[in-house]
């Protein structure tokens, strides 16, 4: 995905009719292909959060309520004003960081969006290093060996990857390694007696604590990431290792590949320097794909893990009717894909030398 | 398949089905089903997709009769119960037979699946095809909303629309196909551009055929084979969101027999009764495994990039 | 030419087995070169890019290559071993191929390229190979050398592309180099100044070269001695001087269809192939 950001320089196209200078042009062009984006993004979570519902009034304040109440919440919501009016004041607010307030937890979404996102981060983080670090060997090996067993093997744990419901695994993993055989700890992010003795300086606990000079709360910490950053990790090992072989067996069979050959060039060397130099150029696309997909794939697994992260919240928050949480949590999972997207291509520019 | 005996009438059969001379277009499509079909029945793990796909929808269509015991019957004397002969997948906290639930709940992911793939795939196939052969700024417009959709997680954006629509199995439906229609609508376009510029175009378009009808009766039909292998693909994936929301308490409803919600009732007794949860992700697992694998056959049968055509 | 040939190669077959068959890419060729100009000419197909690849053991892997003899200064090549064998490639048998645009890899900078090249077989530092890189280029005529050295593949014309290449695979001194179509993507203006280099080259060093080409006069013009192949069988070898001579009819039939600039304008004649021919090589 490349949010309509194409890798062909759009030359003549867009702003082709005022003669710019190339960097200039390529860069108003990223920061309006942004901008309509991030627009788009709050058009579609006003249209969710204004629309859809029958009566967004009913929605907050219940179908008990009296009918003056009800008219008052109208006009506080500015619901009697025309849709285009309301859409502005909603960018004009979100704009300016207001998201509205939670009704479960009565502080600004925003500020509880920051509290939790820490802890998304860090497993989605954890989660995609992992899934990086063995899924691109993996895929590698798989290419090298292709149709033999060390490709089948791969195979098999890349479809099995496509076909596990994550939470199910999240459930196994405790049940087994929980459970039965008590290798790592319980549900949550900390051991409760360690609750709130760090700052929270960054919300990464393994950054904070490792500051604070707490080694025994990191690694607590550290024991309680393993198994939801492994279990989460192992969706994004199963599609990175996929594209890795597709996208190294493609580099394999180049003529360059050949030259390296003829100049004596040792085969690891083939294969781990020139092959894989390659292969990055399209992979960095794959691994900023999966690691925007595991801050979505981390919603039910922060569930079955009680991971108090962003998912944890918008799950919380949807089963509560919080519409404004509901939104807002939304709202800021699409920019940070957006934003994840736009660093993607960034890189991209950045290992490719053709596309600089 | 029919077993291959060597009696004339099959071979003279095989033989008018691979002709490489067909006398009309008739045996010329079912010959190149037929050599389709060759190619796709020497995958044994695609055959096994078919297989588990075939095996869901016989459960589907028969769950009534296959299912021993009604799969809301609440027995509580038999709660909880192990693998046993009377109750072959034990009993859930509430005493109901888990295989029967599993049997019914077949139903509910085929229906999801079928519904999802038939509100999606037409209006990805639509916006697509449109986009791509009119070009210009209906082009731009177009896949800035479908970019604009991509931009959103699948299961975060299914989440607020089902948090707006309100919680069930049908709002989970609408929910996921709005989610699951902007990759087809991208795959239709690549395809549209490609076709719109071949010389069979042109001439159509000398003939006098209006816009419409060339996107209708010619490029639409160019596009469906990789749109039926990508939708086969994504419906693992489709099933998978399903369960998700049905973990969450999001689609269908208890006492439906959703398998995503069985495992959520089953979490609340799992570290002892651990089959509760267990038997219905196996079975997703069994039924995406299915999907994924006949996707990856249909893949490599249809998609004329890798071989396969007659 | 000298007394002992450089490279002897005898019976030299190469297989692809397919679904529908043994496909004979090679069917079982012999032919010796000294330190001198050899061309190897034949239509797309003919196999002649396949025996340049398997004399560097470089038939990738459905292929399987076998000869009687396949002998490279006294060394059977194959019975060495696969380190072995990559201590003869690059080092004394080199090769250059078609098209620089696919050659060279596309994210390396062409110095670094060169440099690896003469590092792979020299333990020397960085900037030693840096240096002789950078004479390499200065020997192929390329005026700037610093800025190609950092130059990315793609930056590049195709000219000077195949000149980096030829500098690569020379840079290491090997003795016997194999060039692959090597000014056939070129534009013609270009293909005279990179065979000039070539030549050059090939003759200062006093090296063995192998020239495949489909263009049998640019063949005829720049080699010792020429080799024709027709569907993986050799037709005929004959002096280049003497190709007029040639007596084949295949070879014959080549040469009829060269458009001559005093010819009386007539139609050319089109080559007639004799399946005879794939029976009885030479």
């Amino acid at each position: 995905m490349t949010l309509g950001v194409d890798r062909e320089d759009r030359a003549g196209k867009g702003f082709g009719g005022l003669s710019l200078p190339r960097p200039l042009r390529v860069t108003l062009n990223l920061v309006v292909t942004v901008a309509l984006t991030f627009l788009g993004l709050l058009f579609v979570t006003f249209i969710i959060g204004r629309v859809v519902p029958i009566d967004p009034v009913l929605a907050i304040v219940g179908d008990r309520a009296p009918e003056h109440v009800v008219e008052r919440v109208r006009i506080e919501l500015g619901l009697d004003l025309p849709l285009y009016e309301q859409f502005a004041i909603y960018v004009w607010d979100v704009l300016q960081g207001d998201l509205g307030e939670s009704v479960l937890t009565a502080n600004p979404v925003l500020e509880d969006i920051k509290r939790v996102f820490p802890a998304t981060l860090e497993l989605a983080t954890v989660a995609t290093l992992f899934g990086v670090l063995l899924g691109v060997p993996m895929g590698v090996l798989a290419a090298v060996n292709q149709g033999r067993w060390p490709d089948q093997v791969i195979r098999v744990v890349g479809l099995l990857g496509y076909s596990i419901p994550v939470f199910w695994l999240g459930l196994m993993g405790l049940l087994l390694f929980y459970a039965t055989l008590d290798l790592v700890p319980g549900p949550g992010r900390l051991n409760f007696i360690y609750d709130d003795m760090v700052d929270p300086v960054t919300g990464v606990l393994l950054i904070d604590s490792a500051m604070a000079g707490e080694w025994d709360i990191f690694w607590n910490a550290a024991s309680h990431l393993v198994l939801p950053s492994v279990i989460l990790g192992y969706f994004s090992l199963a599609y990175i290792s996929r594209m890795t072989r597709s996208f190294m067996l493609e580099q394999l069979s180049q003529e360059y590949i050949t030259t390296a050959r003829v100049k004596g060039v040792k085969e690891w060397r083939v294969i781990w320097v020139h092959a894989l130099g390659n292969v990055w150029v399209p992979l960095v696309t794959v691994i900023a794909l999966s690691y925007a997909n595991l801050l979505e794939g981390s919603v039910l697994t922060e569930i079955v893990f009680a991971w108090p992260g962003l998912g944890f919240y918008l799950t919380q928050s949807l089963l509560n009717a919080d519409m404004n949480a509901v939104l807002g949590a939304t709202m800021v999972v699409g920019a940070v894909f957006i934003g994840i997207n736009l660093l993607s291509d960034l890189l991209y520019k950045l290992l490719d030398p053709r596309a600089r | 398949m029919s077993s291959e005996t060597q009696s004339p009438e099959t071979t003279g059969l095989r033989a008018w089905l691979l002709s490489s001379s067909p006398a009309s277009r008739g045996q010329a499509r079912v010959g190149r089903a037929y050599v389709g079909w060759l190619a796709f029945r020497s995958n044994h793990l695609a055959m096994l997709g078919l297989g588990i796909v075939l095996l869901l929808i016989i459960l589907a269509i028969f769950a009534p009769v296959i299912a021993p015991y009604d799969p809301n019957a609440q027995v509580l004397a038999d709660r909880l119960q192990f693998f046993s002969a009377q109750h072959w997948f034990g009993t859930d906290e509430l005493g109901r037979d888990i295989f029967s639930r599993i049997v019914h709940g077949s139903r509910l992911t085929l229906y999801i699946v079928v519904l999802v793939a038939i509100i999606a795939a037409p209006i990805g196939l639509a916006v697509g095809t449109t986009a791509g052969y009119l070009g210009g700024w209906t082009d731009t417009v177009l896949m800035r909303m479908t970019d604009i959709f991509l931009a959103f997680p699948k299961l975060v954006l299914a989440l607020a629309l089902v948090a707006a629509l309100g919680p069930g199995i049908e709002n989970a439906i609408i929910a996921i196909a709005v989610t699951s229609w902007p990759p087809y609508a991208r795959i239709a376009r690549a395809e549209t551009i490609t076709i719109r510029n071949s010389d069979f175009i042109s001439a159509v378009r000398l003939q006098g055929a209006g816009r419409m009808r060339i996107i209708w009766s010619h490029i639409v039909p160019l596009c469906t084979s990789s749109l039926i292998v990508r939708v086969t693909l994504d419906m693992a994936g489709i099933i998978l969101i399903a369960a998700g929301l049905g973990f969450l308490g999001l689609g269908a409803q208890p006492p439906l027999p959703e398998w995503g919600a069985m495992i959520s009732s089953g979490r609340k007794v799992l570290p002892t009764y651990w089959w509760v949860a267990t038997v219905p992700g196996v079975a997703i697992f069994i039924v995406s495994l299915g999907f994924n694998l006949l996707g990856d056959g249909l893949r490599d049968v249809l998609d004329p990039k890798t071989g396969g055509q007659g | 030419m000298s007394d002992t040939p450089l490279l002897t190669v005898e019976d030299l077959k190469v297989d692809f087995p397919t679904r529908k068959g043994l496909v004979q890419a090679v069917r079982g060729i012999s032919f010796s070169l000294g330190r001198e100009k050899l061309g190897i000419v034949g239509e797309s197909g003919s196999g002649k890019s396949m025996t340049g690849r398997s004399i560097l053991r470089l038939v990738s892997a459905p292929g399987q290559v076998s000869a009687r003899r396949l002998e490279f200064d006294g060394i059977e090549l194959q019975s060495l071993s696969e380190s072995q064998m990559r201590e003869i490639r690059g080092q004394r048998i080199s090769m250059v191929m078609q098209d620089p645009k696919f050659s060279l890899n596309p994210v390396m900078r062409v110095g670094e390229q060169i440099a690896e090249a003469y590092r792979v077989h020299q333990n020397v530092p960085q900037d030693e190979a840096k240096r002789r890189a950078l004479d390499m280029l200065r020997a192929v005529r390329i005026r700037d050398p610093e800025r190609v050295y950092r130059a990315f593949p793609h930056e590049v014309s195709g000219g000077m592309g195949q000149r980096i290449m030829i500098a690569m695979m020379l840079i290491p001194d090997p003795d016997l180099l194999i060039a692959d179509e090597p000014t056939s993507a070129l534009d013609v203006t270009v293909q005279l100044q990179v065979l000039a280099i070539l030549d050059d080259l090939v003759s200062q060093r006093g090296m063995g070269l192998i020239f495949i080409s489909h263009d049998l006069s640019l063949v005829a013009s720049f080699c010792d001695r020429v080799v024709i192949m027709y569907a993986g069988r050799v037709m005929e070898i004959c002096d280049a001087k003497n190709l007029s001579a040639a007596r084949h009819p295949y070879t014959r039939g080549l040469l009829n269809c060269l458009p001559k600039i005093d010819g009386d304008g007539s139609d050319l004649p089109v080559l007639r192939r004799d399946p005879e021919w794939l029976e009885h090589g030479l």
